[in-house]
């Protein structure tokens, strides 16, 4: 079977829309969980335009630079949601525009 | 004398007096006191068995050799003298701390002995690099003092302090390095060391401005009008103890600075710089004498005081001439015995009368004679009457410069008259006229107090009527220092 | 070559012995061992003294030097503290051991009363030392010691009573004034050693001669500037204004510091250093100016006080006037003379009006005495001797002294009967007030009850130096005679009328003053208005010590106190805090980009980003 190059383009107007998306939802969103989520979508862009570029010039790097994202991803994922768990007991919401502590 | 060690005993010192708290609450002020005791025997041992005032002591160890860097301590008489004031009044800030502080006793001595530890290494550092090092390490204890143990507006005073001498700091460490530099440059050897930073030939415009780094790092410290603002308020807020060391030995950093870096390594530019500085000592001397007669707080008119007679020891410097230099290493050694012990008389008051303000004091005499006895004392040494060690310090002073610049030292003659205003004035505020209320009942000086009064009053005599000894202790150096010069 | 005169350096040493035994004992000590210690520290050293004097008269040297030890030596200035005795030394040491040992003595009796007993004869002691300093030292630094040292223990001691604020005020006020020429006086002290290169006043004194051609500028200014020291010390124009409210201290400090010795120290200086003066025309004749105006000036203000004490503070300025005045018409000897006579008549006066005022339970208004010489016998007659002493009636002591300073003011240059005729008018006003005060306080009705309390130790050192201030003069100028040079001074023979004239006019002053307040044994009893009406102006005018006072509290103390309270705040400081002021406004103006909220922070991250790609892509 072979298989039908997907032309690069696409693959990056697809990541950058992905990425759109979730910067807006990081932007737009206020409660945490979503903002979470949508870091998670901005990564997976990342590692989609990584992945197509390590493709197309036939080179493992992008590949190595994926696995590299996934495993931050699963870390940020991790201290996030305890960072998210201890919001909701201090706080008693996940509202992230009530906390803002760093306000100068 | 391994000048390394000794150091570092003030510094282990320091740490065991803070975990000691631990075992005892009390236990970390007696074993600051028995540091600062073998510390202080050890130093008199020394003093006793040299027969060499140049080189007293002598430690060099390398540290950072690809920068040229080592701990290269010394000590020569004129260092002596003034380790000797620090330790001294290390145990007078020890003791005055006595009963004053109740909490973290362990952490605040450990800052006490390290400041200590700073100063003397300060006193003895003849590395530039390792000089700064001291320099620092001696100014963030100092800043805790200030900032745990301080009075009501500590935090501010804390944080001003800190400033105006970090800024120093920072004048001080780009100087030196640049000057590490100048001299890399000229001779393609990387040095710190005093010895050879002290022949390395810099080319004019760079020497002046270097030496103005120095030279403002270290004004800041004396201090000297118009970089003096951050002392009143530090002197003021600070705790009893850190009021004494601070008058007493961190502005003689400042002086030591100036005397010891300032004009050996940049003779030609600081010669350029005379009549500023001499202008910038007459100014201190006036300014500050006037704006203590206008204080109405205790401290405060202490503080302005201070500013007063270190510009004597700023004007004697660049008068640079044998007599003032005398005169102003004098003057540090008197203005640090009498200045601690009216801070330490002020302290006494503020436990007692729970206020520093004058105008709530009045009549102490009557229920603290041995009190108002002892504060006329220094009081009268600080207005310099003969006899006593300021006396000697400002006449040399004023007669050196005298045969330099005529017009600064009729200038700074007036700071004589004005210290007779505001010296006799805070007499009569705080201790004479009509007893204020609620003053009755103030306790005297118990023999704690008296007795470490006591040892002041005998230096200060011994200053005043036998002074000799001092002049012969620094001789090596003093002749070195003026003969580099006009 | 005696063991007795090396005794010399016991003799400051006793009193400073006493001094430190009273400090450290802290008051502790009853009121017996304290006055044993205090008045026999000072008896001792009277004592010693003596016999210091006897074996130096004997063995016919002309000084005696005994070095203690080199104070410093730095670069060639070597002060050494050495003790120089000579004639002139043996004069004032005599004085000040033997008058205060006198004083010291009446003083346990007139403080006996008072809080402090201990303080006072340790204060009075340290005075003792410091004036024995002062005078014996070889070297203008000792002499400087002694001469703050002094100062110093008068400070002290005017505000003895510290609890009033006045009194505290007025001590400061001397120590401050006295200061500032004290000031003058060793910016003097830095010229000669940069330009005679020493302070040992032998060295001076021969150097200077060796050096200076005779009127140098160098020498006068030099000369005015000890001066300055000398005036503010003494009393004398224009710094004459801390002495009268110096009398806030107890009397017997009045008697020793402010009458018979340190307000003399003046006249010691210039007649120590007399080569320097006679070196300089122009600055000798200012000296005699100073004194001539001083000794006038002084003399009207007497005349009008109302308080006695104030009385004879002002006459003291006025009699040293007579010896600024004589020093600077070269009348040396006659000055000292005067010094010596002085000293007996005035520390006599001031004890018999410490008697009287511890009678009258401390009132000193003179208008509130009055017939009070059938109570008080003895203060009576001495202070009848002391006054006529101090008016300079005949065979009195102040006779001989001050007739000799009249006469040889008559010979000096040029303007010597313009001298002559001014200080005479002067004796003239001093026999009227001695006359005013003794009838104001002794005659007419009586106002006050007085209770005598004085006991033996009070009387007799009245009477000692009663004796002293009738026949104190003898012995004439010769007893003084020889410790000075009179340099340059011709004693010819005086036309007979001049002697007559000086001996004279005196006499008429008290004459005119028997004549003026004999006769108003009615004056009014209540003491609202005793002065006549007319002339009452003039009469607050001379009280006030000419407006002096508050010429230099406008010209001086106001503008200075006023500027001082608008400083407090230290302007210099007001940089630094407005440069933290503009550093927390920029800091507010960018705080508010720190909103706090995480989409602000990732929108401007996202934009920037944004911006920065575009500006890679474009450029």
């Amino acid at each position: 079977m072979t298989a039908i190059p997907v032309p690069l383009d696409h693959v990056f107007v697809l990541a950058a829309t992905l990425f759109l998306i979730g910067f807006t939802g990081v932007l737009v969103r206020r409660n945490v969980i979503f903002l979470l989520m949508s870091l998670e979508i901005m990564l997976n862009a990342c590692g989609l335009a990584f992945v197509a570029a390590g493709a197309h010039w036939g080179a493992p790097d992008g590949q190595v630079m994926y696995m590299l994202v996934l495993s931050l991803a699963a870390a940020e994922a991790a201290l996030a949601l305890g960072l998210i768990l201890q919001m909701e007991r201090r706080f008693r919401h996940l509202d992230i525009d009530a906390i803002s502590e760093l306000k100068g | 004398m391994n000048l390394l060690a000794f150091i570092l005993l003030l510094l282990a010192g320091g740490a065991v007096a803070a975990v000691s708290e631990r075992l005892r609450p009390n236990a970390a002020r007696w074993v600051s006191l028995g540091v600062l005791l073998v510390t202080s025997l050890w130093l008199l041992a020394t003093a006793m068995t040299t027969t060499d005032t140049d080189v007293v002591a002598l430690t060099r160890l390398a540290w950072i050799p690809r920068f040229g860097i080592s701990v290269q301590l010394e000590m020569d008489g004129l260092s002596l003298l003034l380790v000797a004031l620090t330790l001294f009044l290390g145990i007078v800030a020890v003791v005055s701390s006595w009963t004053e502080i109740t909490e973290r006793r362990g952490f605040f001595q450990f800052n006490l002995l390290w400041t200590l530890a700073g100063v003397v290494g300060v006193f003895t550092a003849f590395d530039l690099f390792l000089f700064f090092v001291f320099w620092e390490v001696m100014l963030v204890p100092m800043y805790f003092l200030i900032a745990v143990w301080g009075h009501e507006d500590r935090a501010y005073a804390a944080m001003k302090f800190f400033l105006f001498t970090q800024i120093g700091g920072l004048l001080l460490l780009l100087s030196i390095v640049a000057l590490a530099y100048a001299h890399y440059a000229s001779s393609g050897v990387i040095s710190f060391d005093y010895h050879v930073l002290v022949n390395a030939p810099v080319d004019q415009p760079l020497a002046f401005w270097l030496m103005l780094g120095f030279f403002i790092a270290f004004v800041i410290k004396l201090p000297g009008v118009p970089f003096h603002t951050w002392l009143p308020d530090a002197h003021t807020q600070a705790p009893t103890a850190g009021s004494v060391i601070l008058a007493g030995i961190l502005l003689k950093t400042g002086a030591y600075g100036l005397i010891r870096f300032v004009v050996p390594l940049f003779p030609d530019a600081a010669l350029q710089f005379r009549w500023p500085a001499m202008l910038l000592g007459a100014i201190s001397v006036v300014y500050g004498g006037y704006l203590a007669y206008s204080q109405t707080d205790f401290k405060r008119l202490v503080a302005y005081s201070s500013i007063s007679h270190m510009g004597f020891v700023l004007l004697g410097v660049f008068a640079w001439n044998q007599i003032a230099v005398n005169g102003a290493i004098m003057q540090m050694l008197a203005h640090g015995f009498s200045t601690a012990a009216l801070f330490m008389i002020a302290g006494a008051l503020q436990q007692r009368l729970h206020t520093r303000e004058m105008s709530r004091m009045g009549g102490l005499w009557t229920a603290a004679p041995r009190m108002g006895a002892i504060t006329l004392f220094f009081v009268v040494a600080s207005l310099g009457l003969p006899g006593l060690g300021n006396f000697v310090g400002e006449f040399l002073v004023l007669l050196g410069a005298f045969q330099v610049d005529v017009w600064l030292t009729v200038v700074a003659g007036l700071g004589l008259v004005m210290a007779a205003i505001y010296a006799l004035s805070l007499m009569q505020r705080s201790f004479q006229g009509t007893p204020a209320d609620g003053v009755a009942a103030m306790t005297d000086f118990g023999l704690r107090e008296l007795s470490i009064m006591a040892l002041m009053m005998f230096a200060l005599i011994g200053l005043g009527v036998f002074p000799q000894p001092v002049f012969d202790l620094a001789a090596p150096f003093v002749n070195r220092f003026v003969g580099g010069g006009p | 070559m005696s063991a007795p005169l090396q005794l010399l350096a016991w003799v400051p040493a006793l009193p400073l012995i006493g001094f430190l035994i009273l400090v450290v004992t802290e008051g502790r000590l009853g009121k017996l061992p304290v006055a044993l210690v205090g008045v026999g520290s000072v008896g001792g050293a009277a004592l010693l003294a003596l016999l210091v004097s006897l074996r130096f008269v004997q063995s016919e040297q002309d000084v005696y030097v005994q070095t203690l030890w080199q104070w410093l030596a730095v670069d060639g200035f070597g002060p050494t503290i050495r003790l120089y005795f000579d004639g002139l030394a043996m004069v004032m040491v005599g004085v000040i051991t033997g008058v205060g040992f006198l004083i010291h003595l009446y003083a346990t009796g007139y403080m006996a009363e008072e809080e402090g007993y201990s303080r006072f004869f340790a204060y009075m002691n340290l005075f003792v030392f410091a004036m024995l300093m002062l005078v014996l030292g070889d070297n203008l630094l000792v002499l400087y010691l002694g001469w703050e040292g002094v100062g110093l223990c008068s400070y002290l001691l005017i505000g003895f009573f510290h609890t009033d604020p006045a009194n505290g005020y007025a001590a400061r006020k001397a120590f401050v004034v006295t200061r500032i020429g004290d000031t003058a006086m060793i910016f003097g002290l830095f010229l000669l050693v940069r330009e005679l290169g020493s302070l040992d006043i032998q060295t001076v004194l021969h150097s200077a001669h060796a050096s200076w051609p005779e009127g140098s500028s160098i020498n006068t200014l030099i000369a005015l500037l000890l001066l300055g020291g000398a005036v503010g010390k003494s009393a004398q124009l224009p710094l004459q204004t801390w002495l009268p409210d110096a009398m806030a201290g107890p009397t017997p400090v009045s008697a020793l510091i402010h009458a018979a010795t340190m307000v003399t120290a003046g006249v010691y200086l210039i007649a120590r250093l007399n080569d320097i003066f006679l070196l300089s025309p122009a600055a000798h004749l200012v000296v005699a100016c100073v004194g001539l105006a001083t000794l006038l000036i002084a003399a009207f203000s007497a005349l009008a006080q109302t308080d006695l004490k104030r009385i004879l503070a002002y006459s003291t300025i006025s009699q040293i006037g007579y010896m600024f005045f004589a020093l600077g018409v070269g009348a040396w000897s006659a000055a000292i003379f005067h010094l010596l006579t002085h000293a007996f008549f005035k520390a006599l006066l001031f004890l018999c009006a410490g008697s009287v005022i511890l009678a009258l339970h401390h009132e000193q208004n003179v208008l509130r005495m009055g017939g009070l010489w059938r109570k008080l016998p003895i203060p009576f007659f001495c202070m009848l001797v002391g006054a006529a002493a101090l008016a300079a009636l005949p065979l009195t002591s102040g006779y001989y002294s001050k007739h000799a300073i009249l006469l040889t003011s008559f010979d000096a240059e040029s303007i010597g009967p313009w001298f002559w005729g001014v200080a005479s008018v002067a004796a003239f006003i001093t026999g009227l007030y001695s006359t005013r005060m003794i009838f104001l306080v002794f005659f007419g009705t009586q106002k006050t009850e007085p209770h005598d309390r004085s006991g033996w130790n009070m009387t007799l050192p009245l009477l000692v130096l009663a004796v002293l201030a009738l026949g104190g003069g003898w012995f004439g100028l010769n007893a003084v005679a020889g410790v000075l040079p009179d340099g340059g001074v011709k004693h010819g023979e005086h036309a007979a009328w001049l002697a007559w004239a000086t001996t004279l006019i005196p006499i008429a002053g008290v004459l005119l003053g028997c004549v003026l307040y004999g006769y108003r044994k009615t004056e009014s009893a209540t003491d609202a208005a005793p002065q006549p009406l007319r002339g009452e102006s003039i009469a607050g005018f001379l009280r006030g010590g000419w407006g002096f006072d508050s010429l230099y509290d406008a010209l001086l103390v106001k503008p200075f106190v006023a500027l001082a309270r608008l400083m407090k705040g230290d302007p210099v400081d007001s940089v630094f805090v407005a440069t933290a002021a503009v550093a927390r406004l920029l800091h507010k103006i960018t705080a508010t980009t720190q909103s706090g909220q995480l989409r602000w922070y990732a929108a401007s991250m996202g934009i920037g980003l944004a911006v920065a790609l575009l500006l890679a892509v474009l450029v």
